[in-house]
């Protein structure tokens, strides 16, 4: 009920249209990982899948700012179940990658932004190395590069009202990490699928 | 006949085309399977189910829903606009004043029934909050163009288009007391623009050979433009009993309809290539965005609106 509502206000403000480019909607084990902007971003690629994938599909979203407490909490958890992470890892604390292994085992796919941050740019920055552990740990899930437009001029940082625009989501082909390739390597190739999208 | 009568008579006479467009378009593409053409004629058929079906609805529910309804196409229009024209983080500040305070008050206004302000409103305060708003976010790089498209979109997707709503305040004596007539004067709008774009469309295809205007909107034909042209403008004359006009008058108006949306979809289509789209948007099925069924109201229906006002308001 509230995931509808939240789609249909997501849909309202910014389109969220998916266009499958390099695969289909198929309700295989993936890891959708894409260009992050704004805090629209997680819930604009969300409400770009079908309702069937959208009930198996964990948006992976930052403890600091969607778990404090309060409505945004509400709305992480009950509206699009999102996965919290710990962004910054503590020397000896807990793996902050298990949750996600986890949930990958469980046969949840994943959406994950893998420059960590909000950047006000229309192409991606260097991504962290998130991308790559999970892709070692988990190789059975697909890897889909995805590029949302728009979504930089619809909220900016620190701003609090999205300008309505239409956001397309741009879904590329699945790739994954090759024998014997290097972190960086394989960061960069995956960062410039995203480019490619743009 | 009262405004009741006369609904069921339009949407009678609208839903026989659209059976009929149906069944040419199954015929066609039963004959030429996997033709394009034919398939988007039929998607185009199939969204105007859908659009006819909205207004029928509006028609019943009245005033209100008439004001949201075109708000909501406003916001859909103004969203393809700015999500086509490049804007720079300063311009956030302009953008949101269009969409959560400039777009929202214009339709109050109509539904206020405060005119004059609804005539000014935008082209003055919202003229001049723009740029201001703008300069207090300190980018000046390309400012003036910047500002402009700004308010050029605003324009033409919320002024312009709200005019097709605010015939609703005209009071056109014999005709505006008896109550839903002048949402019939509306549709009468809406139907001569939309079937002018559907008659120009047909013998463009059946007929067209000179181009009007290669460059900007290829599609645009001599042959289309008189023929459709003429055939809307008999149209919009056959339907004089749905409005406070004589026969005469309404081939006038109907006139005036179909060459102010003729010019309005030709400035349009070379608004949207100057931005580089073939398209506005996706929204409605084989049509494209809603400014791509838009463009020719938002030049149509101030025209229309002020014709009314200026001869039939006393």
């Amino acid at each position: 009920m509230l995931s509808q509502a939240l789609s249909l206000f997501v849909r309202l403000l910014v389109g969220a249209r998916p266009q499958w480019v390099g695969c289909k909607p198929d309700p295989a084990l993936r890891i959708y990982y894409a260009n992050h902007t704004s805090h629209m971003d997680t819930l604009a690629l969300w409400c770009a899948l079908p309702a069937n994938l959208r009930a198996r599909t964990r948006p992976v979203a930052a403890a600091d700012y969607w778990a404090g407490g309060g409505f945004k909490s509400y709305l992480a958890t009950h509206g699009f179940n999102a996965l919290f992470i710990q962004r910054h890892r503590e020397p000896g604390g807990p793996d902050p990658l298990a949750p996600l292994e986890a949930a990958l085992a469980n046969g949840q796919s994943l959406i994950i932004f893998p420059e960590g941050t909000r950047r006000a740019q229309a192409l991606p920055s260097a991504f962290k190395s998130g991308l790559y552990h999970l892709a070692t740990r988990c190789p059975q899930a697909e890897l889909v590069p995805v590029y949302m437009d728009n979504l930089y001029r619809s909220l900016p940082k620190g701003a609090l009202l999205p300008v309505p625009l239409t956001c397309t989501v741009r879904l590329g082909k699945p790739l994954q990490l090759q024998a014997g390739e290097d972190k960086d390597e394989f960061l960069e190739r995956a960062r410039l699928a995203v480019v490619e999208l743009a | 006949m009262n405004s009741q009568e006369k609904f069921y008579w339009l949407f009678g006479g609208i839903l026989s085309l659209l059976v009929l467009a149906s069944c040419i378009g199954a015929l066609l593409h039963w004959r030429a399977r996997g033709n394009e053409t034919i398939a988007n004629l039929n998607a185009r058929v199939r969204a105007w189910w859908v659009m006819v079906a909205i207004i029928a609805v509006n028609f019943v529910l009245g005033t209100n829903a008439t004001v949201v309804l075109f708000a909501l196409a406003s916001l859909f229009a103004l969203r393809e606009f700015i999500t086509l024209t490049p804007t720079r983080p300063g311009d956030y500040l302009p953008l949101v004043a269009c969409f959560y305070v400039l777009l929202p008050v214009q339709y109050w206004l109509i539904a206020a029934d405060w005119y004059n302000l609804f005539a000014i409103f935008l082209p003055v305060y919202g003229f001049l909050l723009l740029p201001v708003l703008a300069a207090v976010s300190g980018d000046t790089e390309d400012f003036l163009a910047r500002v402009t498209k700004v308010q050029w979109g605003l324009m033409i997707t919320v002024y312009c288009i709200s005019y097709a709503p605010a015939l609703l305040l005209v009071e056109v004596p014999g005709f505006s007391e008896q109550p839903r007539n002048n949402l019939l004067l509306m549709i009468y709008l809406l139907t001569i623009v939309q079937m002018s774009d559907v008659l120009q469309y047909v013998f463009g295809k059946l007929l067209g050979k000179h181009k009007i205007a290669p460059k900007v909107s290829p599609s645009k034909t001599v042959e289309g433009f008189v023929g459709g042209g003429l055939a809307a403008t008999g149209l919009g004359t056959a339907l004089w009993w749905i409005t406070p006009f004589t026969p005469l008058q309404a081939c006038g108006m109907a006139a005036a309809i179909v060459v102010s949306g003729f010019l309005g979809g030709l400035a349009l289509s070379a608004v949207k290539r100057s931005l580089g789209a073939k398209d506005w948007g996706a929204m409605i099925e084989g049509h494209g965005g809603m400014l791509d069924r838009l463009d020719s109201v938002s030049f149509a229906a101030p025209i229309f609106f002020h014709l009314t006002r200026y001869f039939f308001e006393p």
